[in-house]
């Protein structure tokens, strides 16, 4: 029988690390990040997590470089940071994807200052969107937790090679009761074999890993990368409907759906909104209003073709983005612009800019978007990219 | 015997009478196959591993240019928890920029956690690989690019950082300072430091030609010179006190050394000059007086007067 229980986002997360068995974790505290290493330095100390190095770093720069070192010796390592951290990681995690380098980032998302703002969003997950990372998206608890072993299996598979960042909201995950079911670790080591790297650091097979890149070679490597991704859209659905097979949870591969069934208006996001959208969505359906949810899992790759499929026979998308590209609009909604450009018959995109700096986003809120989405389809006119209840008010006057 | 293989290959693209690719050759020889070395950005990464080549015979990883230090300790974490140790050595190296500028704070980081790695800063005294700029490691009145000497400027108006003494200040069990003149003191203090577990400084002094300006031929005699004047003194710490020094006997003044190099060059022409080289051999006399360097010949005992 499956262990149940009623735990901490975070304490599943540390859980799923460390039935993973990591040979090094190692890194640095910063709210709403600091549960899952304390949890993981109690397993330390209690003797739980055995064969594993914990290296407790000075900052979140020396975190990202441990585990990339570490990586680079054959090991499975794993990271959990959030907001400021991830940005100091910022320019290791390009060197860490760009060699190649498997491993696991929990990223317990969180706004960027300024202003200093400890509350989520998902600006600091979308600013690193471009280092080579797979990133993954949990809706809650469980899901995050899986995923970690996922991701792991994701990561390590040969066709892929690059490590992969775990999004869980701040707070609303990491600090989050919620049952949970606890991962067996045999099980786990069925599903996810000791890490065999391809190439390690060994004076007995002397590699050079980091060379220098002449223009002749530098786009093929980053070409590589790129491929890798996209081959990353086959693996991430493999590994998601194996783990469902074997766990018997599935909870999507690159995206999930939900009550998409005649679905005229369709809400698009990620992370934990997802589950306030379905209370939403489940109270308007009871009234007979076609909307449904279309989840995003992977957000790089970016599922272009699940997407499609998806949305074919819808007529207008909502995308609640929670960060913002500044001076253009949110990151998911210019993707999936992006993604349905060209394609006939597409629906009408709308962008809302929601939940900053842990702004609460409410099942009200979620029906008044979804109305504008009605209206937009019933030909009024609607702007297509609102900051949703911006608070004009406390604006300085003229803007 | 069957003669020594380099481990750091030939064929790479220092330039002539680089002190620092002669660092690099001279470690290798001395550590043998098994270590992994980890590399900062920096003129010795760029001129070994131009890709599709590799002067490196043994495993080596370059990441970014402030986390040789990291890197190394993230290695080193994982030979032990995988039980591959043994007696593999962990050695991370990196120009006087990566280490004593950028990657100085988490440097200090990974001594101050009993890492069991070697690190090694070759110190040529300024950024060389983006076109001589001043570091935090390069000497007061050196012309820089970036510190040029100029009608009202003598060049670079601070003083060297002290790195070994903040290394030392750790605790660790070992600091030492060597110079790439002297390849047996060299060679010396890195067998020593990897008999040793637990982290270990070298920082050791190695000629830039274009950076210096000087003649490549003459890379070791200047390296000599620089100690020899106390501008680079020689020294152990062990376990945070200096435990030997390389004594001089008859200690040059440091014009000897100034002169041979363009970086100081201004100094031998413009008006005041002269204090300026004053103010560096004050700096010099420091040096010899706060590590006891100058061997002072014993007086000869007074022969008994004759009755
Ligand atoms: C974060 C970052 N800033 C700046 C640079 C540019 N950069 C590359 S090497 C280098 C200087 C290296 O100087 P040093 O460490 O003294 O080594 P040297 O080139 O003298 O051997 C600089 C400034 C960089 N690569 N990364
Ligand atoms: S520029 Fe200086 S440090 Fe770089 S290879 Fe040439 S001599 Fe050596």
């Amino acid at each position: 029988m499956a262990k149940m229980a009623v735990i901490e986002g975070s304490h599943a997360i540390a859980e799923a690390a460390k039935v993973c068995r990591p040979a090094v974790v190692s890194a640095y505290p910063i709210t709403p990040q600091t549960h899952i290493v304390e949890d993981i330095s109690q397993m330390i100390a209690d003797g739980e997590l055995m064969n594993c190095e914990y290296v407790r770093t000075e900052s979140e720069f020396s975190a990202a470089s441990v585990i990339l070192g570490a990586a680079a010796a054959g090991t499975r390592v794993f990271s959990a940071t959030s907001s400021q951290g991830a940005v100091l990681m910022y320019e290791v995690l390009f060197s860490m994807a760009g060699m190649r380098l498997p491993g696991v980032l929990a990223m317990a998302n969180r706004s960027v200052s300024s202003p200093l703002s400890i509350w989520n969003d998902h600006q600091d997950a979308i600013s690193a969107r471009d280092n080579g990372w797979i990133q993954l998206w949990a809706e809650d608890n469980q899901e995050a937790a899986d995923m970690i072993v996922q991701a792991f299996k994701i990561g390590e598979d040969r066709r892929i090679l690059l490590p992969v960042m775990v999004n869980l909201d701040g707070f609303l995950i990491t600090h989050t009761y919620e049952p949970v079911e606890i991962l067996d670790q045999n099980m786990v080591d069925e599903f996810l074999p000791p890490y065999e790297p391809l190439y390690k650091l060994d004076p007995k097979d002397p590699v050079t890993m980091g060379a220098l890149a002449q223009p002749e070679y530098y786009t093929e490597a980053r070409y590589m990368i790129h491929y890798a991704q996209l081959c990353a859209k086959d693996v991430i659905e493999e590994v998601a409907e194996e783990f469902g097979k074997k766990f018997g949870r599935y909870k999507g591969g690159l995206i999930d759906t939900y009550k998409m069934e005649g679905a005229e208006v369709v809400l698009i996001s990620m992370g934990s909104v997802i589950g306030t959208m379905k209370d939403a969505v489940d109270e308007m359906r009871a009234e007979g209003i076609p909307v449904g949810i279309v989840k995003i899992r992977s957000y790089r790759p970016f599922p272009v073709e699940a997407l499609r499929e998806a949305l074919k026979g819808a007529k207008v998308v909502c995308v609640l983005d929670k960060n913002i590209s500044m001076g253009m609009e949110g990151a998911v909604f210019t993707d999936l612009k992006a993604a349905l450009y060209n394609v006939k018959g597409s629906p009408d995109i709308l962008g809302f800019i929601i939940g900053l700096g842990g702004r609460d986003i409410t099942i009200t809120d979620i029906k008044n978007l979804t109305n504008k989405g009605f209206a937009k389809m019933r030909g009024e006119k609607v702007s297509e990219m609102e900051w949703y209840k911006l608070d004009v008010d406390i604006l300085p006057e003229g803007i | 015997m069957a003669a020594l293989e380099d481990l750091f290959a030939s064929g790479h693209r220092a330039c002539a009478g680089c002190g620092c690719s002669l660092f690099l050759k001279t470690l290798l020889n001395v550590t043998g196959p098994n270590v992994i070395i980890t590399e900062a950005t920096g003129c010795m990464e760029v001129i070994s591993t131009p890709y599709p080549e590799s002067a490196w015979k043994v495993p080596w990883i370059h990441s970014l240019f402030e986390n040789a230090a990291p890197v190394a300790a993230g290695i080193e974490a994982a030979l032990k928890a995988t039980g591959r140790k043994n007696d593999t050595k962990v050695i991370a190296i990196g120009g006087d920029g990566a280490t004593i500028d950028i990657g100085f704070g988490n440097l200090s980081g990974v001594m101050e956690r009993g890492h069991d790695i070697l690190y090694i800063c070759y110190d040529n005294e300024a950024y060389m690989n983006t076109g001589i700029q001043r570091s935090g490691s390069t000497p007061y009145d050196a012309s820089t690019t970036t510190t040029p000497a100029g009608k009202v400027s003598f060049g670079n108006q601070s003083q060297k950082k002290n790195a070994p003494a903040i290394m030392a200040a750790h605790g660790i069990p070992y600091v030492a300072t060597t110079s790439m003149g002297y390849p047996a003191d060299f060679a010396k203090k890195v067998r020593k430091a990897l008999s040793i577990e637990g982290p270990k400084y070298i920082q050791v002094h190695a000629t830039c030609t274009p950076g210096w300006g000087i003649d490549s031929a003459l890379s070791i005699e200047i390296l000599r010179l620089a100690v020899e004047t106390a501008m680079y003194p020689l020294y152990e710490y062990e376990n945070g006190e200096v435990t030997s020094v390389k004594k001089i006997k008859g200690r040059k003044p440091v014009r000897e050394y100034l002169e041979k190099q363009k970086r100081f060059s201004h100094l031998f022409k413009m008006p005041n000059g002269d204090k300026e080289i004053e103010k560096i051999q004050q700096i010099a006399d420091l040096n010899a007086k706060h590590f006891g360097l100058d061997v002072v010949e014993k007086a000869k005992p007074k022969e008994a007067k004759a009755e």
